[in-house]
């Protein structure tokens, strides 16, 4: 909203202090977005008579002129060719400083003296003219000024200012110049008066001979008209032109200008109808038919009645009709062509209205069409400013509209179900609990009078307050008080109000969850990971590579067409992150993510929400060497940090549904116990499928996939103490006594897992065994076909003595018959 | 009428060696006996000229059926061969992943780093902590009650306009949606304080929010979010104001102060946008603050006690404020990033400078 501070100043002495005033707009909630000073800079240009044109030698772009100041010739310089002697031009003389700060000097050019510039429309700010010099009353509209005349006197200009005023989509009140200069003489403690125009002939609370007929009341509550004869079409006043512009409305005839002057200044949109193109001369106002057609007044036709998405809306447009039952408007958003108020124009009908704000807004959304009165009217004007905006649009026509102008005493007035002024009951002591402020119940009434607010003292601290139809963001009690401490606070001023800092006996703290999220970041960035943040939407290629056999969850609405779903791994995301580095040669990164994935899920959500969310930790190793290896040890590393209790590995990975595209051979199901003894499993680790590297280009020198290790991890599950059971915390006293080794190797089968066996070596060595370490495998020659030999180093020690060699070797012998009953491996 | 060539011998003989195949390439080598420049059927096609019109077409076409069936059925052998190929060669390097020795440790190279929004949630996380806050969570898809409804944006509210949002083909259309803001959780939390009788809240609620906006310098359509919540007894506007300017001083730097201005949310009443000296200038007047001085951070206000009535707290015994601002944003302005887009691109020439 473009409020002139000229104009606002009609309805209220705010002063001319344009920082201050901009800096109270911005504490009511009116937020100055810019500041346009309009003449600044021109206070020292005056008009000039070009007196002679003369050549410059050598040079065939620029003249000599010499102009008449009002007080002898002037030499100037001029490269512009569009005037001839006895024009009238702006001369910027020595020492003057146009708009945007560029300073005139004296020069010398090619040897002539230039005292001054002769200034195009641009070069003061007045337009976007820069083709040549402004000639004055060139137009022949005004008289040619005198030589001498001030520039701004010449054209009638005063200097202004305009700010750009931002308006929330709760306050249509401030959405005028009037509202503006309400809420600004309010906080300003200075006097605000609507206009007053002169009372017109009274309306009849009836459908005047047929005039208008309402017949879709719930969509337009109140709907009046007038008819205005004797009108002669032309130009509107300079001066409301100007304003017009100033506000940013282009100025189209005295009619249609009036009209935008008074919603401007009011609020109140108005819609003017050439009478004698309405059929019958009569308004109907109806529902339109589905399908029905509409060439509003920007030339293009519209099809209504067509239910759309959001809103609820079910396809209700309010459309005004001429006698023929042929749509003419869009009821509160645009008028249509055919009834146009047009240079012939004789007899106008004038419509002045209130429409739904809720239907407004859903046929305005649906086909696209903001105009400044539907941006009003969807958020609610007033519909007890009709009467005044009416008679303020007759009293400004009246100027210009010709000698046989007269508001005709036709006229109606339909009335149904409009808002009424709300009454909010206040307790003084509730908006000083809400504020923390210690303001009386005077203070209280004193903050909301200026606002057009009327307050009555009830019993004690209570104030009656009666909340005019221009505020429809206020509500009945009990809400309403809030409404009303709210307006309280920004009539006082936000910044004058008191800062307390409160305080409370519960301490801050983050969960278990928070703290070991944190830690599990922190081992990834310990092993040289980089963390990254991908999309949480994915296509259907990226779907099939991660989190194929989850049914994914479909967004109805995508940005990207193509991304229609939400992601259901976090390989597709960390695959591309990969794949986009290395297109940047930053090759050999370890990357990880910690994100959510989504499955369609059923309706019966703990969280209420029919979609399965999962938050998930994936971690990517394509380091020099890195393999499945990496992937393992990144696991065993995180499993310590999170103090997981224990863990295993199941060969292989599930087909369906897999987190990630994972090598079905070198992979494997992470499962670590419950604190009830139950395995979980907690995710998986292992190496990315070869082919997926291939297609990310990751291949080595001989063509052949670089080895991705990967760990991808249910954090819904790994981080719940209540499923992954945790170490003890409690010390464990470590023995004074000195260890023994054990070293053991077996030939095993190739199928017998490597953990198992060092499961059965600790179980063996009973309650002395400190550690079991696997230091060495060995596939080869020496050894049968399909089987390895692992060798183990048992570390024993007791809590009491020095283990003897008989101890030792009674162990050593338990161990390796242990390890032949359970796994048929032989010692080596 | 007798053809030339014997084309269904040739389609068995053919079909049988490709069966026999035992590798894709000895599948590539039948291929080329059969179909080749010089085999039988080619030399047959050659031989077509030579025939009258009807015979030309009747031979032809089945020439043509012969070559397709053959071509299928190579495709198919060859496919099904590699995929046991593939199969024979990822089962040959199986690992047993038990065996991992002291020299198969990966060794860091160097340190990597955490994201840029995970250092400054926790950063934020931190600060509120130290104020006496909870740190909660919530879901990232919600419902249209959690989202708008219990936030005092009901159906139909031209309000919604505010925020636009992505929509997912669940139950009944415009039902269940990705959040736009963080605000879900504080119902969700009050609910629960309610059900559990644990009011007073006092709580921030970070997390990622999504909104169907185009991305550009300033904006992602996925973004984070941190919202706080305090619903105690005898809160007051004075007591958010007083929140906003510690917590302002606390992350951003003692020279960094915070103010209100009047604005308008659903959910809050009064409300208010907040804003905090311009980080770049330190509040002398800059680009980045248009000359003001100050940067809008996020939005503020007193619990509308719309709000409280959907969850059930009693607006007479409880107050509450709450406010919120974009996690992203924080980052943007403290890091001094031109572009908010760089957060996603996963560069690591950009991640590895944090």
């Amino acid at each position: 909203m473009r409020v002139p501070l000229s104009w606002l100043r009609e309805y209220a002495p705010v002063g001319d202090d344009v920082d201050r005033l901009s800096e109270t707009l911005d504490d009511l909630g009116l937020v100055v977005e810019g500041i346009e000073r309009i003449g600044e800079g021109l206070g020292d240009v005056v008009v000039a008579e070009v007196r002679e044109i003369a050549p410059i030698e050598g040079a065939d772009r620029i003249r000599r002129v010499v102009v008449d100041d009002g007080h002898g010739p002037v030499d100037v310089v001029c490269g512009a060719w569009n005037f001839a002697v006895g024009d009238r031009v702006p001369l910027a003389p020595v020492g003057s400083v146009l708009p945007g700060g560029f300073a005139i000097g004296r020069r010398k050019l090619r040897g002539v003296e230039s005292n001054g510039m002769l200034c195009s429309s641009r070069e003061l700010a007045l337009g976007e003219d820069h083709q040549g010099i402004l000639v004055l009353g060139a137009d022949g509209a005004d008289e040619r000024p005198r030589p001498g005349t001030p520039l701004l006197t010449a054209l009638g200009l005063e200097p202004d200012v305009v700010f750009d005023v931002a308006v929330e989509a709760n306050r249509p009140d401030a959405l005028c110049v009037t509202g503006v200069a309400r809420d600004l003489a309010a906080r300003l403690r200075v006097p605000f008066a609507l206009p007053e125009p002169p009372p017109l002939p009274s309306m009849a609370d009836r459908a005047a001979d047929g005039l208008v007929a309402v017949e879709c009341p719930d969509l337009c509550p109140r709907f009046t008209a007038r008819v205005l004869s004797g009108v002669v079409v032309g130009p509107s006043p300079r001066w409301l032109a100007r304003r017009l512009e100033r506000a940013g409305m282009r100025p189209i005839n005295n009619v249609v200008d009036a009209s935008n002057y008074v919603m401007l200044e009011l609020g109140q949109p108005t819609h003017p109808y050439d009478r004698d193109r309405l059929v019958g001369g009569r308004l109907v106002v109806r529902r339109a038919r589905a399908g029905e057609r509409i060439t509003t007044l920007d030339g293009v036709e519209r099809v209504l009645g067509q239910a759309g998405p959001g809103l609820g809306d079910t396809g209700e447009d309010c459309v005004i009709c001429d006698g023929s039952g042929a749509p003419v408007a869009l009821g509160g958003i645009m008028g249509g062509a055919s009834s146009e108020i047009g240079p012939d124009t004789r007899t106008v009908l004038l419509e002045a209205a209130y429409f739904a704000p809720l239907a407004v807004a859903r046929t305005s959304k649906r086909l696209g069409l903001r105009t400044e009165a539907s941006v009003r009217f969807e958020r609610g004007c007033d519909p007890e400013g009709i009467d005044r905006a009416v008679a303020r649009l007759c009293e400004v026509l009246s100027l210009s509209a010709g000698p046989q102008f007269a508001v005709e005493p036709v006229a109606v007035d339909v009335r149904g179900d409009v808002p009424k002024p709300q009454r909010v009951r206040v307790r003084t002591g509730r908006v000083n609990a809400l504020l923390g402020t210690e303001l009386g119940a005077d203070d209280v009434s004193d903050a909301l009078v200026p606002l057009g607010m009327a307050v009555e003292r009830a019993e004690g601290d209570v104030l009656e307050v009666t909340v005019p139809t221009f505020r429809p963001d206020i509500r009945p009690a009990p809400h309403g008080e809030a409404d009303i401490a709210e307006e309280v606070a920004r009539t006082s001023g936000y910044a004058r109000l008191p800062r307390t800092r409160p305080a409370w006996p519960q301490p801050g703290r983050l969960t278990d969850r928070q703290r070991e999220r944190r830690r599990l970041r922190e081992v990834a960035v310990g092993l040289g990971a980089f963390e990254v943040w991908t999309s949480a939407f994915a296509t259907a290629a990226e779907h099939a590579l991660g989190g194929a056999g989850v049914d994914a969850v479909e967004v109805t609405n995508p940005l990207v067409a193509a991304e229609d779903r939400l992601r259901t791994s976090l390989a597709p995301g960390l695959v591309g992150a990969l794949r986009y580095n290395e297109e940047r040669r930053s090759s050999g990164l370890r990357l990880f993510e910690v994100g959510s994935v989504f499955a369609a899920g059923s309706a019966d959500d703990p969280r209420g929400v029919p979609v399965h969310t999962v938050e998930r930790f994936a971690l990517a190793l394509a380091g020099v060497g890195d393999d499945a290896w990496s992937a393992v040890a990144a696991w065993r590393l995180t499993a310590r940090a999170l103090r997981v209790a224990d863990w295993s590995i199941r060969h292989g990975v599930p087909g369906s549904p897999a987190p990630a595209p994972l090598h079905p051979f070198r992979s494997g199901v992470l499962s670590c116990p419950s604190p009830k003894g139950a395995s979980v499993e907690v995710g998986v680790v292992g190496e990315l499928h070869p082919e997926v590297a291939v297609s990310l280009g990751l291949r080595d020198g001989a063509g052949r996939a670089v080895r991705v290790g990967w760990l991808d991890l249910d954090l819904d599950v790994l981080l719940d103490p209540a499923a992954v059971a945790r170490r003890s915390d409690q010390a464990a006293a470590v023995s004074r006594f000195p260890s023994s080794d054990v070293d053991l190797a077996f030939v095993v089968d190739d199928q017998v897992p490597a953990a198992a066996v060092r499961a059965t070596l600790s179980e063996a060595g009973g309650e002395a065994t400190e550690s079991v370490t696997l230091f060495d495998v060995y596939r080869g020659p020496s050894v049968p076909d399909g089987t390895r030999s692992l060798a183990f180093r048992v570390r024993l020690c007791s809590q009491d003595h020095t283990l003897t060699d008989a101890e030792l070797a009674e162990r050593r012998s338990a161990m390796i018959a242990a390890v032949e009953t359970d796994h048929g491996g032989s010692l080596r | 009428m007798t053809s030339p060539i014997d084309v269904d011998a040739l389609v068995a003989e053919g079909s049988a060696a490709l069966t026999a195949a035992a590798t894709a390439d000895e599948v590539r080598r039948v291929l080329t006996a059969t179909l080749g420049k010089r085999s039988p059927l080619v030399a047959a096609h050659r031989s077509l000229g030579g025939l009258d019109a009807d015979q030309r077409r009747v031979l032809g076409r089945r020439l043509e059926e012969a070559k397709q069936t053959l071509e299928a059925l190579a495709d198919e052998r060859r496919r099904a061969l590699e995929a046991a190929e593939l199969e024979a060669a990822l089962l040959a390097e199986r690992l047993d992943l038990g065996e991992e020795l002291p020299d198969r440790t990966c060794t860091p190279l160097s340190r990597g780093s955490l994201h840029l929004v995970t250092t400054t949630r926790d950063a934020l996380e931190d600060t509120f902590v130290g104020m006496g806050f909870e740190v909660v969570e919530g879901p990232e898809v919600e419902t249209d009650w959690y989202n708008f409804g219990a936030l005092n944006i009901p159906p139909a509210h031209p309000a919604r306009g505010m925020w636009d949002t992505f929509y997912l083909a669940v139950g009944e259309p415009e039902t269940v949606l990705l959040r736009t803001h963080t605000s879900p959780v504080q119902v969700r939390l009050m609910e629960a304080a309610v059900a559990a009788g644990m009011v007073p809240i006092h709580a921030v609620m970070p997390g990622r929010c999504y909104r169907r906006d185009t991305p550009d310098a300033r904006h992602l359509p996925v973004f984070h979010q941190v919202e706080g919540l305090v619903v105690d007894e005898g809160i007051t506007f004075a007591d958010l104001a007083g929140t906003i300017e510690t917590f302002t001083t606390a992350y951003f730097g003692a020279d960094i102060h915070s103010r209100l201005r009047p604005a308008y949310f659903p959910f809050t009443e009064p409300s208010a946008e907040f804003e905090v000296t311009c980080t770049i200038c330190r509040g002398s007047g800059c680009r980045t603050c248009s000359g003001t001085g100050w940067i809008e951070l996020g939005g503020c206000g007193m619990v509308d006690p719309a709000v409280f009535e959907a969850v059930g707290i009693d607006g007479e015994q409880w107050a509450g404020f709450a406010f919120g601002f974009g996690i992203d944003r924080c980052a943007q302005m403290r890091h001094q990033i031109a572009d908010m887009r760089a957060l996603v691109e996963n560069d690591v020439r950009f991640l590895r400078q944090f």
